[in-house]
């Protein structure tokens, strides 16, 4: 399926939860936060969590200096 | 409750702007006035906040920093100045807002926040700014206010990017479900050395008077009850491509502060 990842066009396969999509985009999940349509997903529901076609996600990367 | 003293002649004019705001007006400044507002860290966002909130009229303002000024914080800390060089940041902090606003009371705590002292600092604010510059004191902050009951105006930088949130656990939503805080954004401190610091990777002057400036406005917002808050939400900034967006940020049942199965205790 294709999903927009940061503004992208990505494709990915299906089924793929969030959890999935961070192991496939090699991301290390204690540094980001993924935005699924508009929305931080709760680390706790990565695995549960089923993306659909055409979804739009951010991956936001913490920051924490001042 | 008493009845605050009305506004003198010269707060009348000095907060004229804020006074002809609908949403602020006189009983809003009145609230500023008698507002107790502490910011974490007089640093890059720490020094527009705390201006901006000395200029809006906040009666107390007292500032967490253990650090000296040093020149390389002169590119962003703009409460700062050259002839300071090596003064404690909150002597420097205290000598520029009497400078902006003489009936400020100011409250200097020059010593690093700490699960120690943490407890007795935060509880006597009405508010808090985090503009602090490292993850652990991030997290020791979000706890205290959640069991302190402290509205948390927390911002972040890094390199281009800014991130704002106000963090209010201890309340619920319209629906009953608890407002999240930043454990639900940020689980767990990331480990050392896995997210580079300001001095390592950089960060724009400007982009923390952006984000620091937001965080005394949503502030003001908290204190005064003008517009929505950022409570839920969260605002990220991104500086190359002149880009906010505001998204939501649920609260995560799974967290261990305000989650179904809490471990962490309010403080003895």
């Amino acid at each position: 399926m294709e999903l927009i990842v940061n503004g992208e066009v990505k494709k990915v396969p299906s089924p793929l939860s969030v959890e999935g999509l961070l192991t496939f985009l090699e991301l290390d999940s204690v540094k980001i936060a993924v935005e699924l349509n508009l929305e931080i997903v709760s680390r706790s529901t990565y695995a549960q969590t089923e993306l659909k076609e055409h979804d739009r996600l951010e991956i936001v990367h913490f920051v924490g200096g001042g | 409750m008493t009845t605050p003293p009305p506004l003198s002649a010269q707060q009348v004019e000095r907060y004229a702007r804020h006074i002809v705001l609908k949403d602020i007006g006189g009983p809003g400044q009145q609230k500023l006035l008698n507002a107790k507002v502490l910011v974490i860290g007089a640093g890059g966002l720490g020094a527009p906040a705390l201006m901006y909130l000395a200029a809006a009229g906040v009666g107390t303002l007292g500032v967490v920093d253990d650090d000296v000024v040093a020149l390389s914080n002169l590119q962003r800390q703009i409460i700062h100045r050259a002839d300071r060089l090596g003064q404690n940041k909150t002597d420097s902090a205290e000598e520029t807002l009497a400078g902006i606003n003489s009936e400020l009371i100011f409250q200097a705590h020059t010593e690093r926040l700490t699960s120690e002292n943490g407890w007795d600092i935060i509880r006597h604010y009405d508010l808090v700014v985090d503009g602090c510059d490292n993850f652990e004191t991030r997290f020791l902050v979000n706890d205290l206010c959640y069991f302190a009951q402290v509205p948390l105006v927390s911002g972040a930088v890094g390199e281009f990017q800014g991130q704002v949130s106000t963090f209010k656990g201890y309340e619920t939503d319209a629906e009953g479900t608890p407002r999240p805080t930043y454990r639900c954004l940020v689980p767990q401190a990331p480990p050392a050395g896995a997210i580079p610091t300001c001095a390592e990777a950089g960060v724009l002057g400007a982009l923390t008077g952006v984000i620091g400036s937001m965080q005394a406005l949503e502030s003001i917002k908290e204190i005064t009850g003008a517009g929505s808050g950022l409570a839920g939400k969260l605002v990220i900034y991104d500086a190359l491509d002149a880009r906010f967006r505001t998204i939501k940020l649920p609260w995560d049942p799974a967290n261990p502060l305000n989650g179904t199965n809490p471990s962490i205790h309010a403080p003895a």
